[in-house]
């Protein structure tokens, strides 16, 4: 909180901008969350003195054209823009509103599903080449702490990776699931030296379909 | 300068009627508050009760909306542990509580002017009883800093 009260710092009128999308299911940017860090800034801003007029809006993404510039009116109408999408939602909207100032009102942390209500799992770190095939859906890149993809390192203890007990040993989930699967000759299987450029490390990727570029 | 300060918050104490917002469970503290009023007890009456189909609905920014609003205080009454209709309504309505308390203490807002009780529709005394310990607690922490051009 400290961190967004300092992006706010000299502004009066401030827009909290939820999105509508993979944000709301995960609990952290929605239209609930948007109210949220509204009330906590009206509320501290009456407390400090401040005329803040902070207002809210939630659009269904922030992540496409399309919805980002529908919501131009609400835009024009702050001084600062303090979104609650993922990196790539704040990136258009900065993008879109390149006069405003646009700051990230949270921290976009990783891609997984909910193990339990209120509790998230990271399962993939997008690598561009998926081994999910050879790893009985479990995957190594993202769960193993040292992403070993041919096998466990000799950390692995009680079926918990050595960087933490609270972290299960990928290597171990993959080993049990091919054995359910009875498939267990996969472990022998050999993965060959990754060309990480597909993960990244080639520099920003991009994407293309053809089939649905209009030239 | 500070001396001075407090002695007027003292002296606005005196007839300081706090204004107290209470999201009450319908099943129980609703009930509970209805009971009270059959039953003649006294309460201070700066309260105003909103009914929630179960503690378990009240939301974060609910909370937050009534002290922006300028309420002294707010209160969530729900069921009591394990007897909440649906389930875990009153638990979650407790964690939700102690959020919104972190949040109220992030931007240096004194979060004891939240709480959560939990009680049973029969408990009409129990009921009165919060609403008097909730009216002393805030009296003692004296208006909300919040309500400066806020409308009563
Ligand atoms: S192998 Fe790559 S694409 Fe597949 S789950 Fe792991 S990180 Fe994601
Ligand atoms: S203990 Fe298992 S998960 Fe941890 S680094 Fe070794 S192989 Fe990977
Ligand atoms: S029904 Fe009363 S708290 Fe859930």
């Amino acid at each position: 909180m400290g961190e967004i009260l300092e992006m706010v710092e000299g502004y009066e009128n401030i827009l909290v901008l939820g999105c509508g999308t993979c944000v709301t299911v995960c609990l952290s940017g929605g239209e609930r969350e948007a109210a949220i860090l509204a009330g906590q800034l009206r509320i501290w801003g009456k407390k400090e003195g401040k005329n803040l007029n902070v207002m809210e809006h939630t659009i269904q993404r922030q992540c496409e054209k399309e919805w980002v510039d529908e919501m131009r009116g609400h835009v024009e109408k702050a001084d600062v823009v303090l979104s609650l999408a993922c990196g790539v939602g704040v990136q258009l909207v900065a993008e879109m509103y390149e006069d405003k100032a646009v700051y990230p009102g949270l921290n976009t942390t990783f891609m997984g599903y909910p193990v339990e209500h209120g509790t998230w799992l990271e399962n993939c770190r997008g690598c561009g080449n998926c081994v999910l095939a050879h790893t009985a859906g479990v995957c190594p890149i993202t769960r193993c702490a040292k992403s070993l993809l041919n096998g466990p390192c000799g950390g692995s203890q009680n079926g918990k990776c050595e960087i933490s007990k609270e972290t299960e040993c990928a290597w171990q989930l993959i080993y049990d699931r091919l054995k359910t699967k009875e498939r267990l000759e996969w472990m022998n299987s050999y993965q060959p030296p990754r060309d990480w450029s597909t993960a990244g490390d080639g520099g920003p990727r991009k994407s293309v379909k053809i089939e649905e570029v209009v030239d | 300068m500070e001396a001075e300060e407090a002695t007027s918050t003292q002296e606005v104490n005196e007839d300081f009627r706090p204004k107290i917002v209470a999201y009450c469970c319908n099943y129980c503290a609703y009930a509970a508050a209805d009971l009270a009023g059959s039953m003649r007890l006294s309460y201070p009456p700066d309260i105003k009760v909103i009914r929630i189909p179960c503690s378990g609905k009240v939301e974060i920014n609910y909370l937050l909306k009534a002290f922006e609003e300028g309420a002294d205080g707010v209160m969530v009454a729900g069921c009591l542990e394990g007897d909440c209709h649906f389930m875990e309504g009153n638990y979650r309505a407790k964690r939700k509580v102690r959020h919104a308390k972190r949040l109220l203490d992030e931007i240096g807002f004194d979060s004891e002017r939240l709480e959560m009780y939990n009680l049973s529709s029969a408990m009409a005394g129990r009921f009165a009883e919060i609403i008097e310990e909730m009216t002393e607690k805030i009296k003692k922490l004296g208006p909300t800093p919040l309500r400066k051009g806020v409308k009563d």
